[in-house]
């Protein structure tokens, strides 16, 4: 239970805010209307995945420096979850453009980034089944994830504000004064940040203590 | 690590080039084909976004096959000799340089060929051969460091391809919107921030490079 806490934590505070977020008033906006609601879901996860991309190209770095099989195994499996979050992003903002901007999918640089961001993180994946030697797999695909996530960061957090976008927050700095949050809505967001963070951390640790074990019964190796 | 080293290193590679010809002119070869395939099926083109995207797919294409060939060359028993006679950070920065070298000319190449082909919509040269240097530097560094990734991980062309696409979208979106201002004739003021973060791009490969490459050559 001392360990356990923030899972509980996890869990309220995404069930507040899934209740909430659909029942608490939000401001009255043209074209966004109702479909504002999102930003407590879509937004969220996109920072839970950024946060387990970071993790993941942490312990890729940690990996180069430690040669520790654990630090290889959580970035993996970091990445692994991060997509898993990544595909529930796509799939609310795809839902939410069809409904303020008319269609699924659009050139836009942050839907471009994101696309590229889940084709590298595939690439990593297949990297990373190319290679049966454990040790080798482990130091060549820290290198890649390194790189690629600078890179990743590079596409996401710079090209959007060069160009014009269609996506809320664009056009000079990102912040979410464009969403028209009020304090009510405020009360929603925070707390559904930290919730879906805290979920993504917990995917991640459950995968790594799966693949711990896997490797401990099969191989009857102590990581 | 000394300049010297890195001198010695790429004028291994211009010799190794001059002594088998092959890679080159295969290269060469390869390029000017595709634009011919192009200008068959296209004949000529007059939309200019249709003329710069058709130029930076074969450009892409031409790059991948030229450095997916920087460490093929390296047998076993060679890379154990260079590693102890170089520093990797030398082997890598040797390697990139000579590739932006190798780049730029099979670029220009390709775009001699494709202008005498199909025909040149560029209104601004000056601009257009410069995005094509600076893009091919950092083309260079992103496929240099994926061929090496690739080669250690004992997969072919497949991996290599798979491994730079993503990674070379940013640079290319970039290069491409320069490209296209070029072919419009925009004034430089339109594209001075774009040629920024290619230089910026071009900055973070070579340094990322320069620190990954040592992890990645040690077996």
């Amino acid at each position: 239970m001392k360990k356990n806490w923030w899972k509980i934590v996890a869990g309220l505070l995404v069930l507040y805010t899934i209740v909430a977020g659909f029942l608490l008033p939000v401001p009255r906006l043209d074209i966004l209307n109702e479909t504002i609601r999102n930003v407590y879901y879509h937004v969220p996860i996109w920072f839970s995945m950024l946060t387990l991309m970071s993790v993941s190209a942490f312990y890729s770095l940690m990996y180069l420096f430690n040669q520790k099989a654990k630090s290889d195994v959580v970035s993996s499996e970091a990445a692994h979850a991060g997509i898993v979050l990544s595909v529930l992003g796509i799939v609310t903002g795809s839902v939410w453009a069809r409904y303020t901007w008319g269609t699924w999918w659009t050139s836009d640089t942050k839907l471009n980034g994101v696309a590229i961001t889940f084709l590298i993180y595939m690439a990593y994946f297949i990297l990373r089944s190319s290679m049966p030697d454990e040790q080798k797999r482990a130091r060549i695909s820290a290198v890649y994830n390194i790189f690629a996530f600078v890179m990743m960061i590079v596409f996401v957090m710079i090209l959007p504000r060069m160009s014009a976008s269609l996506h809320p927050g664009n056009g000079g700095n990102p912040a979410f004064g464009k969403y028209d949050m009020d304090n009510t809505m405020r009360m929603v967001f925070y707390p559904a940040c930290i919730g879906w963070i805290l979920i993504g951390l917990w995917l991640m640790q459950i995968r790594v203590r799966t693949e711990v074990l896997k490797r401990k019964i099969l191989f009857d190796e102590q990581i | 690590m000394k300049t010297k080293h890195i001198s010695e290193l790429i004028k291994k590679e211009f010799l190794l080039e001059f002594r088998q010809k092959t890679a080159l002119n295969g290269i060469l070869l390869y390029v000017i084909s595709t634009v011919f395939v192009c200008y068959l099926s296209f004949k000529n083109i007059v939309n200019p976004v249709t003329w710069n995207a058709l130029f930076w797919v074969i450009l892409l294409f031409g790059a991948i096959n030229t450095s997916s060939k920087s460490f093929l060359q390296e047998t076993k028993g060679r890379a154990l000799y260079n590693f102890t006679l170089y520093k990797p950070q030398a082997m890598i920065l040797a390697k990139i340089i000579y590739n932006t070298l190798l780049l730029c000319v099979v670029n220009l190449i390709t775009l001699l060929f494709y202008c005498w082909f199909i025909g040149s919509l560029v209104q601004d040269f000056s601009l257009f051969i410069l995005n094509i240097v600076l893009s091919s530097m950092a083309l260079s560094g992103v496929l240099t460091l994926t061929a090496g990734i690739a080669s250690k991980a004992g997969s072919g062309f497949t991996l290599m391809a798979i491994l730079s696409f993503p990674v070379t979208l940013p640079l290319l979106l970039v290069a491409l919107k320069v490209s296209k201002n070029a072919v419009d004739g925009l004034a430089m003021s339109a594209s001075s921030t774009y040629l920024l973060v290619l230089v910026f791009i071009n900055v973070i490969v070579g340094v990322l490079a320069f620190l990954l490459f040592p992890y990645l050559w040690r077996e």
